[in-house]
């Protein structure tokens, strides 16, 4: 036991400057708070998995639906039906419906964990006024997933682009509205890791926030299909997976929203999420 | 400086804190003491502002503990559940703690020594024993190199060493002047290193007392004297406040109100031959026990159970 050995010589000398004379000026900022989850959310070995995941799936989903692509209908033979207006953006970013549980997983996992360890007691201690720690841990959170997002949806292309070259899916990043799908897939992703977190600050538990991520993204589309079809046309776009994919799709039609309508649904979610986590955040004991 | 005024909080029915005032005061150790259930967690809590009270109020140093600008260097806090992520290392940890305040890399390094976590820093905080991992919570409480310092039972899971070494950290930070304020369960282990007292039993105030009033009120400290000759000892110590007891044909007497020396000097000015003569200080833990019983039995008698030889 030379750890204990070691604190035996030092007890009655413990390192600490006498109370009020000479004390440091500390102090807490917004920008110090954003450093503290800065470091934190890399010092922990789950965010270099899940982030590497994300990016997997994004690529490699890619790649496969453009293989898969150019050994069926780009091969001339009778198109499937699920191909029959593919590009080269949409092949390869097949990813996304994966990457999106990724990347929101792992937002949970940065506000709810803290919760499910007890993390989140000495957090508030540091941080007794609260709100700072939820837009930092956002913040943070949703520019890493953005950055890791966007450089996945550009390699998914530029290989998913050279394997579908010479069929009638093939692109360049030159092509119209290619760099914008791009660049909107990023911006999708990295939304859903916003939203993730805020669930996860919002129901302070890693299950029941993965739970509602995966039902308002997987399930409640597959749900509104079952409604009246005048019903459908009023909600289905508005859901925060279609509105997100209006941001990246290539091609738009009247039953989808715009890019720019899209991302403003978009946010309204996020701002929803995150409005809901803020709330509770103040009202409920840690 | 904490000052706590009517200080409540009610659980939906329950009430965990029930109206308690208290001031603990810099330069001494305070020791916060109750039976399990009592409010001292609770109070705690409310303290730093991770429960908000149902009523009244509590202030650090003069504001409520979230309106300071370095909350870290006002108050110091151990909590009694884990508050560290499993996942990340002790020094990844004090340091994300350290970054929200501005708090330099080598006040993380000083802290880490002064907690002996210096061989296992590096470790991922989820491997550590209870007793490392209680370290790490008192090496994260002394971060912001805190005037008030507050832990919630911190001998928790400490082997003998460790105990010694909370004991020692406590009274030093007390002589440099800062606000020292322990909660225990246990008296026998906090009469050790405090001075002042607040005493809690289902969350209301039973005593705001010195280890030496306690002392006093249940009894004061008694002297056990044996002679041959009982009944010429007792006309000799006879006086103002001092009371003498013993079985009649017994040479024991049991002496109070002078102390063993006193004794001593008398009996030897009088030729009284002595056989016996010890100091017998009344057990703080049966004074203790005698102010929280009615907040223990309470428990008892609301789970169905008798305690009442529990005292």
């Amino acid at each position: 036991m030379s750890t204990l050995t070691a604190t035996h010589e030092t007890p009655e000398t413990p390192e600490t400057a006498p109370a009020g004379r000479g004390r440091p000026a500390y102090r807490v900022t917004g920008r110090r708070v954003l450093s503290s989850e800065w470091a934190k959310l890399w010092s922990l070995r789950s965010t270099w998995i899940t982030l590497g995941l994300g990016l997997l799936f994004l690529v490699a989903f890619g790649v496969i639906a453009a293989s898969h692509y150019r050994s069926g209908p780009g091969s001339g033979r009778p198109a499937e039906r699920d191909f029959a207006d593919a590009t080269a953006v949409s092949l390869s970013l097949f990813g996304t419906n994966f990457a999106q549980l990724a990347l929101g997983v792992l937002g949970v996992l940065v506000t709810a964990g803290e919760y499910a360890t007890g993390m989140i007691r000495s957090t508030m201690a540091a941080v007794p006024r609260r709100l700072p720690v939820l837009w930092s841990k956002a913040a943070v959170y949703g520019v890493v997933a953005l950055a890791v997002a966007t450089v996945g949806a550009f390699a998914a292309f530029l290989v998913g682009s050279r394997i579908v070259s010479g069929t009638p899916a093939a692109m360049g990043l030159g092509h119209a509205g290619v760099v914008r799908s791009l660049l909107g897939a990023g911006l999708y992703l990295g939304l859903v890791g916003v939203i993730g977190s805020a669930l996860g600050a919002l129901l302070r538990s890693v299950a029941g926030g993965v739970s509602v991520l995966v039902a308002a993204f997987l399930l409640v589309p597959g749900l509104v299909t079952l409604l009246p079809s005048s019903w459908q046309a009023d909600i289905d776009p508005y859901l925060p997976s279609h509105a997100g994919q209006a941001v990246f799709a290539l091609t738009h039609d009247s039953t989808t929203l715009s890019p720019g309508a899209g991302l403003l649904v978009l946010l309204g979610w996020t701002a929803l999420a995150l409005g809901g986590a803020a709330y509770r955040l103040l009202r409920s004991d840690v | 400086m904490i000052d706590a005024q009517r200080l409540t909080k009610r659980y939906g029915g329950k009430t965990a804190v029930d109206g308690l005032g208290f001031t603990v005061r810099p330069g001494t150790v305070t020791g916060f003491l109750g039976p399990n259930g009592a409010g001292k967690s609770t109070t705690m809590r409310m303290i730093v502002g991770l429960d908000a009270p149902t009523s009244g109020s509590v202030t650090v140093n003069g504001r409520r503990y979230a309106r300071h600008r370095a909350p870290l260097q006002e108050v110091g806090v151990l909590l009694e559940a884990r508050s560290v992520h499993p996942g990340r290392s002790a020094r990844g940890h004090l340091r994300a703690l350290a970054l929200t305040h501005g708090i330099p890399r080598r006040r993380v390094d000083e802290v880490v020594e002064l907690a002996g976590l210096g061989s296992v820093a590096k470790k991922r905080a989820g491997a550590f024993s209870l007793g490392m991992g209680q370290r790490l919570g008192i090496a994260a409480a002394l971060l912001g190199d805190p005037q008030t310092v507050m832990l919630d039972e911190p001998v928790n899971g400490l082997d003998p060493e460790g105990v010694r070494w909370i004991r020692n950290l406590l009274t030093s930070l007390a002589a440099e002047g800062r606000t020292v304020f322990v909660s225990s369960h246990l008296m026998s282990e906090v009469s050790l290193v405090a001075d002042h007292l607040i005493i809690v039993g289902r969350g209301r105030l039973l005593a705001d007392t010195t280890v030496r009033d306690l002392v006093r009120e249940a009894g004061g400290d008694s002297v056990k004297v044996a002679t041959a000759d009982p009944a010429r000892l007792r006309d000799v110590l006879a006086g103002p406040g001092v009371e003498v007891t013993g079985r009649v044909g017994s040479e024991e007497l049991q002496v109070t109100g002078v102390s063993a020396r006193e004794i001593g000097l008398k009996a030897a000015e009088h030729g009284i031959p002595l056989f016996e003569l010890t100091s017998k200080a009344v057990s703080l833990e049966e004074a203790f026990m005698e102010l929280t019983r009615d907040a223990v039995e309470y428990h008892g008698a609301a789970t169905g159970e008798t305690s009442g030889s529990a005292a």
